[in-house]
């Protein structure tokens, strides 16, 4: 994983300067593909040779070409991508940039320059015919006329997200039909959403360009690679983002079954099916046929504690569960607060991860007076609900912090369901530093679990689905 | 577009490599396939470098049309293999033809006595049976390799690729290495269902094929579905692009897309409603639950709208 910043000798305010080493673009390249590695992006000289093969084939002078023939050659997955994109623009279009700060050129007077004697139905009509017309070229320079024209009146707020917005609603570009210009001499047609972002791309760009200047710093050099991958902690993280990351890992664990079936070891011979295929050899078995190899499809119950601390972590951990019910033979989930209730049919029915989160809080009725976790009752609970339908087959898995608020945490009933269960597996969304201290009991409960496992990053819970799916840990 | 004086598919006949970017993006054009920049560049790219290419993306979005416009655009054959779980080497390179080889020795036996001698005569090519990566490797013509769903091997069948893909060579033990007279272009397809390995990733550009932007898909539909006016394609793509939105188990291809257009053409219907859409929704949505989400989310929308219109 990427080291901490302080312990690289070259990073300034800036990060690694661009301009270290010899001049030219090989130092560069070279440069960018240092900093993907201490990314995390598994760069091999075979593909800095590729990516230097590449760029003769392409004319460098085309920003788009020499982009996508890098990325071709150097990112090789989506997340990949996402972190060259991130790295990028600071490389290649970032550098004029900073070696202008470091002259301490400023050009914001001379680029702007015009902004003002032009008047906001004009230049809507300008940036819409640009945009249909798809010239990117022309759009970069009204983006630039239009920061000019409205950053004059003093009305910038700092914040690029939200200046590309004020900006956009002043000039009254919305998707739809448009509000005709008075001459009505020209009916344009309407704006679609695409042409529209691609418009407010430029206008961000350009408002970066200016913050840069304006403060003297480049943007953060560390994408934070490591903090996207953790899981949601708090409502407020984005959720899309969450989103993603289920439908991926839904995607990857859904084949997982079949993998298993390929394996050679412990495989049964098929005799029907060898003699017959032994026929085309003339009755000489020279290739044996095998079974088919059945994989394993658990029952599965899922006990998830609900209360503030953990909430967005056990929401996620179900909906990832249910994202993958087929995979299993039956799946119950509970969630908890001071006592337990059902939730299985709240995620058949509802598919968007923010009215799972909203229903739950609404209807689980699992809050009692004081909102403290207690662990002790919600085994009995659960005991006195399901026991007879608990077997050697069925699987519980808890989610929770094992912390009982100083309630009885009645460790023995929990040694019950244990035994009534064929695995029961405990996942904490605390790191293992914290387990027992303060009121955790984790030591009292992971005894009598088949396995515990801290959960705090989306890797651990992939890898934690792989086991109970029946597969190999995937190798952290 | 240039769909109204689209050449025969050349069959043997080579046309020369595109020399740029945008020659490739013109040849793909006439072989029925309108690339997005990358995919053209990294087409062009796997040309001139005569390194394989690593396709990703969601399902139907043309990554195996991709290939197949490759080798019609190059004038090339086109060899197929399809990936599957317990794919192996017997299946995709080689195999050793049994019968032949047991007839071989017991007609031996029947002639001659002593036939020890002429048992070294049945590991030779005469007796070799080839598979699709075989075939492309020894086909005296240029052609284009398409290995379809490489997510659906097992890793063992990946490792057995990197030969193959590093040098265009083969090796067969009783034979010795079989290396390529002509440079394939290699195509793999994934659906990014499991992480391939990074020894494969290295050998491979990368070229991620995403759902196409409206006004790309729109020609996509009218190039296949000719007669659909523009209004209404539009319309359509807008609606395929909404169900694409919703969290469904299957969504909508672009292959889909185009059977919808030309659904819609038969229906001779004039704008898609609720009722159009109702009737011929099974067409791009294929899942029970899916179609009673699309029908709740974008059914109510479609009517809603019409309201408004009317």
């Amino acid at each position: 994983m990427p080291a901490p910043s302080d312990q690289r000798p070259d990073a300034g305010p800036y990060g690694p300067k661009p301009d270290s080493g010899p001049p030219g673009l090989e130092s560069k390249l070279l440069g960018f593909c240092e900093e993907l590695r201490s990314e995390g992006v598994a760069v091999g000289t075979s593909e800095i040779l590729d990516a230097f093969e590449a760029l003769k084939q392409v004319p460098w002078t085309s920003q788009d070409d020499f982009r996508e023939a890098l990325a071709a050659t150097i990112a090789k997955s989506q997340e990949d991508r996402r972190l060259f994109e991130l790295l990028f623009d600071r490389w290649f279009f970032r550098t004029a940039e900073a070696v202008a700060i470091e002259r301490g050129v400023d050009e914001r007077e001379q680029r702007h320059e015009g902004g003002e004697r032009l008047d906001t139905d004009e230049l809507r009509e300008q940036i819409r015919r640009a945009m249909l017309e798809g010239d990117e070229g022309q759009m970069r320079d009204l983006a630039r006329l239009a920061i000019s024209a409205f950053g004059r009146q003093g009305e910038g707020s700092g914040v690029v997200g939200v200046d590309v917005q004020r900006i956009r609603r002043t000039l009254g570009l919305s998707t739809g039909s448009q509000p005709q210009a008075e001459d009505g001499a020209e009916e344009l047609p309407p704006i679609d959403r695409e042409q529209l972002n691609r418009f407010e791309r430029h206008l961000r760009r350009e408002l970066e360009r200016d913050l840069i200047e304006r403060t003297s710093t480049l943007p953060p050099s560390r994408p934070l690679a490591e903090l996207d991958r953790a899981l949601p902690t708090s409502p407020t993280q984005d959720l899309a983002a969450v989103h993603r990351a289920v439908s991926q890992m839904k995607r990857r664990l859904a084949t997982l079954g079949h993998e298993q079936r390929g394996r050679r070891k412990g495989r049964t011979v098929d005799v029907r099916r060898t003699m017959r295929s032994s026929l085309e050899t003339g009755g000489v078995p020279l290739r044996l046929r095998y079974r088919p190899k059945r994989p394993r499809r658990p029952e599965i119950y899922v006990l998830c504690d609900v209360s503030t601390s953990v909430t967005s972590a056990s929401v996620f951990f179900l909906s990832v569960l249910h994202a993958l019910h087929d995979s299993f033979r039956k799946l119950r989930s509970f969630v908890f607060i001071e006592r337990i209730s059902e939730v299985t049919e709240i995620f058949e029915h509802e598919r968007d991860f923010r009215a799972v989160a909203q229903k739950i809080s609404s209807e689980g009725g699992v809050a009692d007076v004081s909102g403290y976790t207690d662990y002790g009752r919600v085994w009995l609970e659960f005991l006195g609900e399901i026991s007879d339908e608990l077997d050697p087959r069925s699987t519980v898995i808890v989610l929770g912090d094992a912390r009982t608020n100083g309630r009885e945490p009645h460790a023995e009933v929990f040694a019950q369901i244990a035994e009534r269960a064929g695995r029961l597996f405990w996942l904490n969304p605390e790191p293992r530093l914290y387990w027992n201290y303060g009121d955790s009991v984790m030591a009292a409960y992971e005894r009598h679990c088949d396995g515990a496992f801290e959960c705090w990053t989306t890797r651990h819970l992939e890898n934690f689905v792989n086991v109970v799916a029946g597969g190999v840990p995937a190798a952290d | 577009m240039p769909t109204d004086e689209k050449p025969p598919p050349s069959g043997g006949a080579q046309t020369p490599p595109p020399a740029s970017v945008e020659e490739m993006k013109e040849a793909l054009a006439r072989a029925e396939y309108l690339a997005d920049e990358p995919a053209a560049l990294v087409s062009f790219l796997a040309q001139r470098l005569g390194k394989p290419v690593l396709v990703e993306g969601p399902a139907g979005v043309g990554k195996t049309e991709l290939a197949k416009a490759l080798a019609r655009a190059s004038g090339r054959e086109l060899i197929r293999l399809q990936c599957y779980e317990g794919l192996d080497e017997s299946k995709a390179l080689y195999e050793w033809d049994y019968r032949k080889q047991l007839l071989a020795i017991q007609a031996q036996a029947a002639s001659e006595d002593g036939g020890d001698a002429k048992l070294e005569g049945i590991f030779s090519e005469a007796f070799l049976l080839e598979r699709p990566l075989m075939r492309a490797i020894a086909s005296p013509d240029p052609v284009v390799l398409l290995i379809d769903e490489i997510d659906k091997t097992d890793q063992e069948f990946e490792a057995m690729l990197l030969e193959l893909l590093s040098d265009f060579q083969i090796t067969i033990p009783e034979l010795g290495e079989i290396a390529a007279t002509t440079m394939p272009i290699v195509v793999l397809t994934s659906n990014n269902s499991r992480e391939l390995t990074e020894a494969l990733k290295r050998r491979c550009l990368y070229l991620w094929l995403d759902y196409p932007e409206l006004e790309r898909e729109m020609e996509i539909v009218r190039l296949h579905a000719p007669d659909l006016p523009e209004a209404l394609a539009r319309r359509l793509v807008e609606v395929v692009r909404m169900v694409r939105g919703l969290d469904l188990k299957k969504p909508p291809s672009i292959a889909e897309s185009i059977d919808w257009a030309r659904t819609l053409l038969l229906m001779a219907a004039e704008d898609i409603d609720r009722e159009t859409f109702e009737q011929s929704m099974s067409i791009i949505v294929k899942h029970r639950t899916d179609i009673d989400l699309v029908a709740e989310r974008v059914g109510v929308k479609l009517a809603s709208s019409v309201g408004s219109e009317a």
